[in-house]
């Protein structure tokens, strides 16, 4: 008799799937929530904290997109997922956007399929090994056991640098972070790659970070941003001009503290104007209304605020702004004009 | 068109498909076939339709492409520049080896505690049964990750080998247990090893034949030879010398600690460890667990029938109980390897580059061949099992012929 | 020849004597168990050397343990370099293991009330001799109840469930007198029907009578175990026996679907089912659809155990002397009188200890859903617990646990079919 309740849940997910299948933003907004995939948890960029509330770098994206098109920046479900299950589960439509330290590669955006809205991190792959070995250089790594997380674009480039360099190497593969922090806490590997920013975030969980250093060799270009799935183009421009929101806001000194008085009258600057909504009609061009801006910013404030509040060097990840600067700071961050 | 095959009687009417029992069948099989159809349809539609979507196909190039990541355990030459093709017949080979040393192991630990269990020491028997509880009622994955943690986080790192006065030290100064493995000695094939081997090979053959003969003669006139010495100096003898006749063609090498690792010798990942024992001793249980059933099927007639002929303990146990209970144990045995070359692809879960872990994991992840992927990773295990199933068949076909 | 030429002669009776020391008490005992002969002994010894060793190595840990402190490094403080558990792990992540780290803390109560109304509703089961048969009716209800309870949401939607059951059983009824299988597949559809009309009733009422819901990605720990357990269990079963009926049906088609079905589902590891269930399933619903990842694992677990509890069926029903069925048939019961009142009863008896066994290896295998990514017991352990900065270290204490969780499970439902076994050998043998 207890097959009828899994016949009814599934009739029941019949009838909400049934209505999934038009536009993205219509589906969110249908649904009153953002499903949003994230890692499985890595500090600083998504992780739950003690409460369950999801937090971090990639989370704030998530929390800007769900503020913008629902004006709530809570309503986000976020789906963890493994470096094997992101693709599928934005595929499926599990997911209505993947804010996951993905790389972007010519592959991932033409065959898999889908579309990076932008670059939300600029990262490369480095290798992190205990003091006390010694090692200096990443070419000293000859012979060494290198801890590396499977299905990811890290495992390519290390097999790729390995082969350059004519060096010799013993790969670990794991799942998690979370496990190749233990194997390479234990002593099981004698370094751990990853992208630079996330050994520094996992460094940071360390009960001692200070015994551990980041070899100065980074080994990849990775541009780290959210993607859509392709096809959907309306949804796609509102999680590229929401991340741009961000950076532009950065650039012109809007922050989540004063966005709520720049919006209320007109300022000197035009460009300001037209990202809060004041002026122009930007939001209705993307299918939403004049505000979008103002609240993805008061929710989670502009880029170089989530930067600091999650990964900068004031917190434990202590990452510093590096090529993730502004433009006009020395950085490669360059927003598309908002006109 | 099943229901039509069969041409109507006269007097047919069509409530005869749902009332008359002969058509009654007909019906169902045609309603059964043409859901299934439908089914299949539907979903293939689905396919289709979201495939199209999406702009993918289904294609297999991608196992022709360099696979582009490496795998540490290479049975076979493997590099990353190999195709995925290869990467996937790396794992294919690893799951076998696996499998295959997890079925030899857990076979051992399962007769021994399954003859153990039936002991009549007490605490023997207590000790067994607790084995057995305690490693059926577990999930495998559990005992597959407690024994990768004590590889990982009990066992000392390399590092603790260095320097004179170090932490830990090698086993009689040729095994290191470190936690990325162990290190053990491996044989170096110089010239004229293959002499060796072939005398060795020959030597078994003979010592087989030795003891055929020595029963046939047994049999026949009731002379008794004797059998455990001449075996083992049949088997060894011309292989030492041999050995020593060729120059010494086959040495040892040792591991020893350079740069990060020990170099040479073995290595037995501790991936490999934490998988072989952990199927092995769960296994174990559940073969221990069919060994006893088998035992105890054959009746205690047949024990007290052998006892009053004034057969020892041993002999009863191998001549008498084993030979039936094998009949027994056999099939159950059968299926417990299946099981655990199933359970092998619980690899993924410390690391192991299993067919899983490589077909169905690193190359599922970098080309995003879903479907593809878990096909052939499906097609793999299912052909395994049919190929253990036919020869269960075979087996019980010529049990069944013995029986009256 | 009289007495007095016997030189002695007895009296009266002695009174008896103790037996000698070694043939009595504890001395008996363990020359006859533990030191038969000289092989024996030593084996005892050695096992006795093993079991102590594993005392004296295990003992102070447990005794030692701290069972309240806030994170690992200040439990290590406080053992201050004795040997010693940090139980403190379990009593601090108590609850992130049994619900997930994401259940509502205020809703633990309904999973618990859940958990306890589940042994209300097997208890009828389980004991069938013992309690009145009225409880069955609870035990109908129960999957009504747990499904509101746990997943909250409006009333009508499990009461709507309901309903479509009654009416699908209904139709059974109605139609029972044509024959059984148009019985069968009338009630699916007419369930079926009634369900997508019913749809249309629980969208426009929603609010009706409402638990918070909470969404299924929001459920971990060893609950997610019990539940896909106990759903799987339960939904297997009448699949498992119409799998097992079609494949000794004498239509070739239906025959030759179970076989195939069945033969694939057996050839594969349930872990590529897994995978079936997370990456490719979707490719497979039609564009747009998503459900649930924990309804998606449900419904490949419940393909996977219905294969096994399908062959341990026909092994029942291949055991049956071949007398029965055609006793039934000379009854003139038809396939659905004589399958239900002759063959079945007595199959399903010879089945359940196999049942159980699949039961249980079922339960053992759910732990292979934190593989793909889901949070039970297991991936709760390797995910967010060893990977948080307190508890980074801390393996004995957790797998233990979950161990032991499991452990107690298993070994009480192998438990119990054994007593059930010896309660229904109801043959004189």
């Amino acid at each position: 008799m207890k097959k009828t309740v899994f016949l009814g849940a599934l009739t029941a997910a019949g009838l909400v799937g049934g209505a999934a299948a038009a536009a993205t933003l219509d589906d969110v907004k249908a649904r009153g929530t953002l499903n949003c995939g994230v890692t499985t948890g890595l500090v600083g960029f998504a992780a739950p904290d003690a409460n369950g509330v999801w937090e971090g770098f990639d989370v704030a994206v998530c929390r800007a997109v769900a503020a913008a098109v629902l004006g709530d920046p809570t309503s986000v479900e976020f789906v963890p997922t493994t470096g094997k299950t992101r693709f599928t589960a934005l595929a499926s439509g599990e997911v209505d956007m993947l804010a996951r330290n993905t790389t972007w590669t010519f592959s991932r955006d033409t065959d898999l399929k889908f579309d990076f809205v932008g670059v939300n991190y600029y990262d490369g792959q480095g290798f992190m090994v205990p003091k006390s070995l010694g090692v200096t250089s990443a070419k000293e790594l000859d012979g060494a056991t290198v801890c590396i997380q499977t299905g990811t674009t890290t495992e390519l480039n290390l097999a790729d640098y390995f082969r350059k360099n004519n060096m010799n190497y013993e790969p670990v593969p794991i799942e998690t972070n979370a496990e190749g922090q233990q194997q390479y806490l234990a002593g099981a590997c004698d370094t751990y790659t990853t992208d630079a920013s996330g050994l520094a975030a996992t460094r940071a969980a360390f009960e001692n970070p200070t015994e551990h250093v980041i070899l100065p060799e980074i080994i990849s270009k990775e541009p780290l941003g959210p993607l859509v799935r392709h096809g959907d183009n309306e949804w796609e421009d509102i999680v590229r001009w929401t991340l741009n929101a961000l950076i532009t806001a950065e650039e012109l000194g809007v922050t989540s503290a004063n966005v709520a008085e720049l919006a209320a009258g007109k300022t000197d600057s035009p460009e300001t104007n037209r990202l809060l909504g004041t002026e122009g009609n930007l939001g209705e061009m993307i299918g939403l209304d004049a505000d979008w801006a103002v609240r993805a910013l008061s929710a989670v404030g502009n880029y170089g605020e989530v930067f600091e509040k999650n990964i900068g060097e004031k917190t434990p990840i202590g990452l510093a702004r590096g090529l993730n600067a502004q433009w006009a700071d020395g950085g490669i961050l360059y927003s598309p004009p908002f006109r | 068109m099943t229901t039509m095959t069969d041409p109507p009687q006269a007097s047919f009417r069509l409530s005869q498909l749902i009332y008359d029992t002969r058509y009654r069948s007909y019906t169902f099989q045609f309603i059964a076939l043409m859901l299934l159809i439908a089914l299949m349809a539907y979903l293939g539609a689905n396919l289709v339709t979201n495939l199209a979507e999406q702009g993918q196909n289904i294609s297999f190039g991608f196992l022709a492409e360099p696979s582009g990541y490496d795998i540490n355990q290479r049975p076979i030459e493997y590099d990353s520049q190999s195709t995925h093709l290869r990467a996937s017949i790396v794992g294919v080979l690893n799951t076998l080896i696996v499998a295959f040393l997890g079925c030899l192991t857990a076979t051992i630990l399962g007769v021994v505690a399954g003859v153990l269990r039936l002991s009549p020491n007490w605490l023997v028997r207590k000790l067994m049964a607790g084995y057995v509880e305690a490693f059926r009622n577990v999930p495998v994955l559990i005992w597959i990750l407690i024994i990768f943690t004590i590889m990982t986080a009990v066992l000392p790192a390399p590092n603790a080998f260095r320097g004179d006065d170090s932490e830990s030290s090698m086993l009689f100064g040729s095994f290191a247990f470190t936690n990325r493995g162990v290190y053990t000695p491996a044989p170096i094939w110089g010239p004229g090893s293959l002499v060796v081997v072939l005398t060795f090979l020959a030597s078994i053959f003979g010592a087989i034949y030795y003891r055929r003969y020595a029963t046939k003669l047994l049999y026949d006139t009731g002379k008794l030879l004797p059998m455990g010495w001449p075996s083992l100096v049949i088997l060894f003898v011309p292989s030492i010398l041999v050995y020593f006749v060729m120059g010494q063609p086959i040495s040892l090498d040792y591991p020893a600690l350079a740069g990060f690792n020990f170099q040479g010798g073995l290595h037995i990942r501790g991936s490999l460890i934490a998988l072989w024992f952990a199927l092995a001793i769960y296994t174990g249980a559940f073969i221990a667990e069919n060994v006893r059933a088998g035992i105890m099927a054959v009746s205690r007639g047949q024990t007290e029938a052998a006892a009053s002929l004034g057969m020892r303990p041993n002999r009863i146990m191998n001549l008498v109980i084993l030979p039936q209970a094998l009949r027994v144990i056999i099939p159950p045995l059968i299926s417990q390897y299946l099981n655990l070359t199933k359970n092998s692809s619980l690899a993924i879960a410390v690391g192991y580059m299993d067919v899983t872990g490589t077909l169905g994991g690193i190359t599922l992840n970098q080309t995003g061949r879903a479907i593809e992927c878990v096909l052939l990773l499906m097609l793999f295990y299912l052909t395994i099992s049919l190929a253990i199933s036919a020869v269960m068949n075979v087996y019980n076909k010529s049990i069944t012929l013995k029986e009256r | 020849m009289s007495k007095d030429n016997i030189a002695f002669h007895r009296t009266h009776m002695l009174p008896e004597a103790p037996p000698p020391a070694t043939e009595t008490g504890a001395i008996k005992w363990l020359r006859e168990n533990l030191f038969s002969s000289v092989a024996n002994g030593l084996l005892t010894v050695v096992a006795g050397y093993l079991l102590l060793s594993l005392v004296i190595s295990a003992g102070p840990w447990f005794l030692n343990g701290i069972w309240d402190s806030p994170s690992l490094t200040a439990c290590r403080e406080m053992l201050d370099g004795r040997t010693g558990a940090c139980f403190a792990v379990l009593t601090e992540r108590w609850n992130q293991l049994l619900f997930g780290f994401k259940y509502p803390d205020e809703l633990y109560w309904r999973p618990t009330l859940a958990f306890v109304l589940l042994f209300v509703a097997i208890a009828p089961v389980l004991f069938v001799k013992f309690l009145p048969h009225q409880l069955l009716i609870f035990t109908g209800l129960y999957p009504f109840i747990a499904y509101w309870l746990i997943w909250g949401g409006s009333i009508i939607v499990p009461v709507m469930a309901l309903l479509g059951v009654l009416f699908g059983v209904l139709v059974y009824r109605r139609t029972l007198t044509v024959s059984a299988g148009v019985a069968v597949l009338a009630g699916i559809v007419g369930a079926m029907v009634f369900w997508w009309i019913a749809g249309f009733v629980t969208g426009s009422a929603a609010g009706f009578l409402a638990l918070e819901p909470v969404a299924s990605r929001d459920m971990g720990g060893f609950m997610v175990n019990l539940m896909l357990g106990v759903v799987c269990v339960s939904l297997s079963l009448p699949f498992g026996i119409m799998l097992a009926l079609g494949r000794q049906s004498d239509m070739p088609i239906i025959k030759w679907i179970c076989v195939v079905f069945i033969e694939f589902i057996r050839g594969v590891p349930l872990i590529t089912l897994l995978f079936v269930a997370n990456v490719v399933l979707a490719y497979f619903l039609p564009p747009g659809t998503t459900f649930d990842l924990i309804l998606r694992v449900i419904i490949m677990i419940t393909m996977f155990a219905s294969a096994y509890i399908a062959e341990v069926i026909r092994g029942g029903l291949a055991a049956l002397p071949r007398g029965q069925y055609e006793a039934a048939d000379s009854l003139g019961l038809d396939y659905a009188q004589s399958m239900q009142f002759i063959i079945l009863p007595q199959a399903l008896k010879i089945s359940i200890p196999g049942i159980v066994n699949v039961a249980v290896g079922l339960f053992k295998d759910t732990t292979l859903v934190s593989v793909i990514s889901m949070f039970d017991i297991v991936g709760m352990i390797r995910g967010p617990i060893l990977a948080s900065a307190e508890w980074n270290g801390v393996y004995w204490e957790l797998f233990g646990f979950a161990a032991l969780l499991f452990f107690i499970t298993c070994y009480g439902i192998s438990q119990y079919s054994q007593w059930l076994e010896r309660q229904l050998q109801t043959d004189h043998r």
